[in-house]
């Protein structure tokens, strides 16, 4: 059974934001809410990485687990949609998330969150596929149209991959084996005899 | 929440045209890399996903148009998907050989401009400083009725028609003919402050100032130099092929004052102290050279003027480069040899190289040093010149400049000559608009002085009034230094008019309560036309909604206002206009008629279209067509295209590759001054493009030099028709599509006329009298038979086989024809007219039959000489590093003083009397400038556009940790900026990515100046939702000393804290 994935090639990524904006642009995705985001660490420093976050679509989702009224699901093939109508905004989902995906509308100060919004890993959510109804809560469903989420689509330099993850997890490989120079194998730099790598 | 304009949104459809079953692994991974073919791939059932298996019908009406990207000159495709006139969706264009379906931030956002809610909707100006709608026939009539005045007071040089890197090559051209016709040469565009040092640095060196090889084939490089340049943010689709490059084993070199997103993918950064990049090149060069580490053969072959280049060079030791640079001599020694152990390996700048006063030796520089490690004309090697705005090469290759007409002609009497004949038009008549002859062959005043043009007084410039009325059509103000200078400007003149889908910076830094009007141009989208990216290829871009609101498109505001001033019949007579709007297509095909320079001829838009079409047959490395219709051709025909569209060439990828046949878009260096210089061979040596039969070097194509070779009796009656009739000045149009027969008769009648009127002792010319309905003889015969041995000339010269020695016959033949129909100066008294015909040459002859013959012959039309190290007609032959006006390192001069001053192009320019001026005292810090990834130029478009402006909420400075804390300053804080010109308020974001001493600032914003919030001036709903200070408002004076260039990359500054912090966006 596939299971679908993103990853985030950082070798590759650039923070052009092309991934954000056309996630907006897709979705029409509000000012204030940002389904994914680039995130720089080490700005401006020697051994700057910037990596593409959104909803990471987790295995073992603790948004899933935590929410109260089941709002989050996940589909059989490893994306995990919300349903708006079911959503009460505890924001449960908000504080289990690491990756800081799930988002709330700050239209007023009292904190009324109104309902919870995220990356549906362009594939919509309850309602039936491509209609106006699923548009208007969760923006369009690519995968209904045997397309792959827009932002991985249009990365400018093929950093962000989504698809099934095993082929995903093949492409990094190839990339990693071609490129020879072993970063972005996780304890390359450290884990093994480090003394000896300058 | 998620609004959405639009009612309806049925499912999409995949576009047409692309085949999305069977994309297999190796496709899959080449190009999309995961799309479609990811599930495909995987095996996994579509209806996996929750009821996913019920996709909905397309719905009728749906239409799809495959566009190019409106932002900078990568030139991405995209489809677009329209539905009831609104863009419902966008779709990555997969096929496109130059994107293959990636974006930046910019391209991904780009369907805002069709909701365009903070767009100009109406024609509006200033009344009583109050704004007011009007009706664009008011609005016509009112801005031609002031122009008419202010043309009558003053003349046609008081008007100041800035134009745009964002018009499409077909409003390019109009623009700069309807300049013409208006009768001035004060026209000009963003190129000035962009690229002019380029073009102008590298066309002198290497024959043409453009991008040398392709985005697609810096995979091919072994070493990628990145010099001023910050392509991530400013190109970041190109980073699809560097890092293509770099993965496969290429070292990649950042050269930069700041710690670019760029440098953070590089093997090696290099800090370089702003403007002192000549110091470093030519210690490069001088490295290479001290170690034998030149390309010898290919110097010895084709390259002039090594010796003077080493010379200076010498100079240049890695410590000497150290004291200038603050580049380590070590860093500097590592650098020169990765390079030459790394070879082919391509040098790629863009505006840290360009923007100086001493930019246009700073290109030269650069091409120098990869002309010594022999990486020009070849595969993965290039000077790559990333240009900036989605146009600017090809409005750059149109002539929007005040220095030039269409395709480099120069504004001589000759090229004004070509141009009437493409024109059909009356030469005596289009200099009757201008004041006189020598305002119409004098270049005008460049946009960078245009704040001058205005208020310098008027006994210092070199025409007859300073500028009254000043038009800014899709020019940003923020974008140009000087901002007070500029405001003051704008408030001197009489008629401000800015056309473009934003109100701009100059809509509400103008203080002129009337007698400002703002039009609403359409958007790149909203229009058919042809855009030339940096790798000169023309895509031909599809309009994908009709003009939002009530804006038009610039074909069709051109139209209107050459109608209000009474030109349109003349300007128009050959291109058909529907209503009022000229046809895209019949502009392509004029201007094809006439841009035989740089082979911007064989470019139709039927070709373009084809290769639009037919996108996913072109090879994603080399861009040639691999099936049938575009086989053997290259994507969208990269300029030089050779000929007519009829004669089918293949466009040229790579320019100056002899590796290829000039038929199959190979090139030598261009001849293009001269054969020889103080007795020096300027010809190439032992080397030819394959295929040529002259196998040596040899000069530009002429009619003698044809004839000489034998070879003029290849031309069709026709060409030779055409041809006489350009050389005896009797040419039309007519004769172009003349049918063959036809024109043999008439070649026939014409030689008898003239042989009959010679005999009867009157001019031979007036025989095309009956030819063109409008006036040399056996002499036009003799033209093409006048045979090699007209003795070459009797000047006091040895013979011409005695100076290009070991060159075979026919390259002797051809030099000695070339000699006798270029003499160095022009022979008094009227030539014959045979003389005339025999000097139609591969620039003027509108047939394109001498291109033709030439390439037939395995030649490249302009000729195979030498690239120049050595530029004699500039300031600074060899390049010399010179400081910057505001340097804070005085103890360089005045060992590098900069230049004395003096005048160019209608005003006087400064130097040395700015330099002299010790600021660093009190100013510290070097301030300097440059790119956002969401933002582009003065920011009004992508400030507006709501997807990229909440990315980039804040106009800020960068500032070292040291500086700031000297300062006393705190990350977030607002601090002021401030230079001898001024203060601006921006936040502080302290970071290392600039070093200690210098200050970043991006220049895209506007609405802010000097701490005052300008952003209530501009029209209801028109306000960007993201303002800011604008760098440019307080950026000091200096321009290159050859094109004018604005200096934006050295300033000083000191920084002083607000107490207040800014608000940053999470």
């Amino acid at each position: 059974m596939a299971r679908l994935k993103f990853l985030c090639d950082t070798d590759r990524c650039i923070e052009c934001n092309a991934c954000a904006t056309v996630c907006k642009n897709e979705h029409e995705v509000p000012w204030g809410m940002v389904r994914r985001r680039v995130v720089t660490i080490g700005d401006g420093e020697p051994g700057e990485k910037s990596v593409a976050i959104s909803c990471m679509h987790c295995t073992d989702a603790p948004c899933v687990a935590v929410c109260p009224v089941s709002t989050l699901y996940q589909t059989d093939i490893g994306v995990v949609l919300h349903d708006k109508d079911t959503c009460i905004g505890c924001g449960y989902c908000y504080y289990a998330c690491p990756f800081g995906a799930p988002q709330f509308p700050k239209s007023t100060l009292f904190g009324s969150r109104g309902t919870m919004d995220k990356c549906t890993y362009c594939a919509g959510g309850p309602e039936e596929n491509g209609s106006e109804e699923e548009y208007r809560k969760y923006g369009s469903n690519r995968i209904a149209e045997g397309k792959l989420p827009i932002c991985a689509e249009v990365c400018s330099t093929r950093a962000l991959l989504a698809g099934d993850a095993e082929v995903v997890g093949e492409i990094f490989k190839e990339r990693v084996i071609s490129r020879g120079y072993g970063s972005g194998a996780w304890g390359w730099k450290t884990a093994y005899y480090p003394e000896e790598r300058s | 929440m998620l609004k959405r304009k639009t009612t309806a949104r049925p499912t999409r459809k995949v576009p047409p045209s692309v085949d999305t079953s069977g994309i297999d692994r190796r496709g899959f991974l080449r190009g999309a890399g995961l799309t479609i073919g990811g599930l495909a791939a995987s095996g996994t059932p579509a209806g996996l996903v929750q009821a996913q298996d019920q996709s909905t019908p397309a719905p009728t009406g749906r239409t799809y148009h495959k566009t190019i990207c409106q932002f900078c000159s990568v030139g991405c495709s995209m489809w677009a998907e329209v539905e009831n006139g609104a863009w419902l969706g966008q779709e990555p264009s997969f096929e496109s050989p130059i994107n293959q379906g990636t974006h930046c931030a910019k391209g991904a956002a780009m369907r805002e401009v069709s909701l365009g809610e903070r767009r100009l909707k109406y024609p509006m100006k200033k009344e009583g400083g109050e704004w007011v709608r009007i009706s664009w026939e008011q609005a016509i009539s009112e801005i031609s009725e002031r122009l008419m005045s202010i043309r009558d007071e003053y003349g046609p040089d008081s008007a100041y028609w800035l134009g745009s890197a964002k018009f499409s090559n077909e409003q390019s051209y109009l623009f700069r003919k309807f300049a013409a016709y208006w009768g001035t040469n004060n026209v000009d565009h963003q190129a000035r402050i962009c690229h002019s040092t380029t073009v102008a640095g590298v066309a002198n060196t290497l024959g043409y100032g453009a991008m040398t090889n392709t985005f697609n084939d810096i995979r091919k490089s072994k070493s990628i130099f990145i010099i001023g340049g910050n392509p991530a943010e400013a190109h970041p689709v190109s980073l699809l092929h560097l890092l293509n490059a770099k993965e496969n084993g290429a070292k990649m070199i950042v050269v930069d004052p700041r710690f670019t997103r760029t440098a953070a993918h590089a093997h090696e950064y290099v800090r370089i102290r702003p403007g002192s990049d000549v110091a470093l090149l030519m210690g490069l060069v001088r490295e290479v050279l001290a170690n034998g580490w030149e390309a010898k053969e290919y110097i010895d072959q084709r390259v002039y003027g090594l010796e003077e280049v080493r010379a200076e060079a010498d100079k240049w030791t890695p410590e000497e480069v150290e004291r200038v640079t603050d580049i380590p001599a070590e860093q500097l020694r590592n650098l020169a040899r990765t390079l030459a152990e790394n070879r082919p390996g391509t040098l790629i700048w863009c505006m840290g190289l360009t923007q100086h006063s001493i930019g246009s030796s700073m290109t030269r520089a650069a091409t120098i040093l990869q002309l010594v490690l022999g990486n020009m004309g070849v595969s993965g090697g290039g000077a790559n010149i990333f240009r900036g705005h989605d146009n600017v090469q090809g409005a750059t290759d149109l002539g929007v400049a005040c220095d030039t007409l269409p395709a480099y002609y120069g504004l001589e009497q000759g090229a004004w000559k070509h141009w009437s004949r493409v024109w059909g038009e009356s030469y005596d008549w289009l200099q009757s608009r201008f004041v006189d002859r020598e305002l119409m062959e004098r270049p005008g005043m460049p946009l960078s002085r245009y704040m001058d043009a205005i208020t310098e007084d008027p006994e210092a410039l070199d025409q007859p009034h300073p500028v009254k009325a000043m038009i800014f059509w899709g020019h940003a103000a923020n974008s140009i230094t000087r901002g007070a200078d500029q405001r003051k400007a704008l408030d001197t003149a009489e008629l401000l008019c800015v056309i473009d889908p934003h109100p701009t910076q100059v809509a509400i830094m103008s203080e002129k309560t009337d007698g400002l009007y703002l039009l609403p141009a359409a958007t790149t989208a909203e229009m058919h036309g042809s855009v030339t990216n940096s790798s000169r290829s023309v895509q031909w871009r599809d309009k994908v909604f009709e003009p939002l609101w009530e804006s038009k498109t610039d074909y069709e505001i051109t139209y209107l206002l050459a109608r209000a001033l009474g030109f349109e019949a003349r300007m128009f007579r050959n291109i058909a206009v529907e209503g009022t709007e000229p046809v895209a297509e019949d502009i392509l095909r004029e201007l094809n008629k006439g841009t035989w320079t740089i082979g911007y001829t064989g470019q139709s838009p039927e070709r373009l279209k084809l290769h639009m079409k037919h996108q996913e047959k072109f090879d994603s490395i080399t861009l040639l067509g691999k099936e049938e219709p575009v086989k053997g051709e290259y994507y969208c025909l990269p300029w030089p295209a050779w000929g007519t569209p009829e004669q089918s060439h293949c466009g040229t990828p790579l320019l100056y590759d002899t590796s290829k046949p000039v038929s199959e878009g190979g090139l030598p260096f261009r001849a293009r001054w001269g054969v020889e210089h103080e007795g020096a061979n300027l010809l190439a040596e032992d080397s030819f493009t394959v295929g040529s039969e002259i196998r040596d070097g040899y000069p530009e194509g002429t009619v003698g030099m044809l004839d000489a070779l034998g070879w003029a009796s290849e031309l069709t009656s026709r060409e030779k028709l055409v041809i006489a009739a350009v050389g005896a000045d009797r040419f039309s149009l007519r004769l172009l599509d003349m049918p063959e027969d036809e024109a043999q008769t008439a070649f026939r009648d014409l030689e008898r006329e003239a042989e009959r009127l010679a005999r009867q002792g009157e001019n031979p010319i007036r025989a095309f009298d009956a030819l063109s309905g409008g006036s040399e003889s056996g002499q036009i015969e003799e033209a093409w038979q006048a045979g090699g041995g007209n003795s070459s000339n009797s000047e006091d010269r040895a013979p011409v086989p005695e100076r290009f020695p070991d060159y075979p016959e026919n390259a002797l033949t051809a030099i000695e024809a070339y000699l006798e129909n270029n003499p160095g100066s022009d022979p008094e008294g009227e030539l014959s007219l045979q003389d005339k015909i025999a000097r139609v040459n591969w620039k003027t002859d509108l047939s394109g039959g001498i291109q033709r013959v030439m390439l037939a012959h395995g030649l490249a039309p302009y000729g195979n000489g030498k690239a120049r190290m050595v530029a004699w007609n500039f300031p600074d032959a060899v390049p010399l590093h010179r400081e910057p006006l505001y340097t804070t390192r005085r103890d360089l001069l005045p060992e590098y003083a900069t230049y004395p001053d003096r005048r160019k192009w209608r005003v006087p320019m400064l130097f040395e009397s700015i330099q002299e001026v010790n600021h660093a005292d009190e100013f510290p810090l070097i301030l300097t400038s440059g790119r956002l990834v969401e933002y582009e130029g003065g920011g009004d478009e992508t400030r507006s556009n709501k997807w990229l402006a909440e990315f980039q909420q804040q106009m800020f400075a960068e500032i070292n940790p040291a500086d700031a804390e000297a300062a006393g300053i705190e990350d977030g804080q607002f601090v002021w900026i401030e230079n001898p010109l001024g203060a601006i308020r921006v936040a502080a974001l302290v970071t290392r990515r600039v070093g200690s001493g210098t200050v970043f600032l991006p220049f895209h914003f506007a609405g802010m100046w000097m701490g005052e919030d300008l952003t209530g001036n501009y029209p209801e709903g028109a306000a960007p939702y993201v303002s800011g200070e604008a760098a440019n408002t307080i950026w000091n004076y200096g321009y290159d000393v050859v094109t004018q260039m604005q200096e934006t990359k050295c300033s000083l500054c000191r920084i002083r804290p607000t107490g207040e912090m800014a608000i940053w966006p999470d």
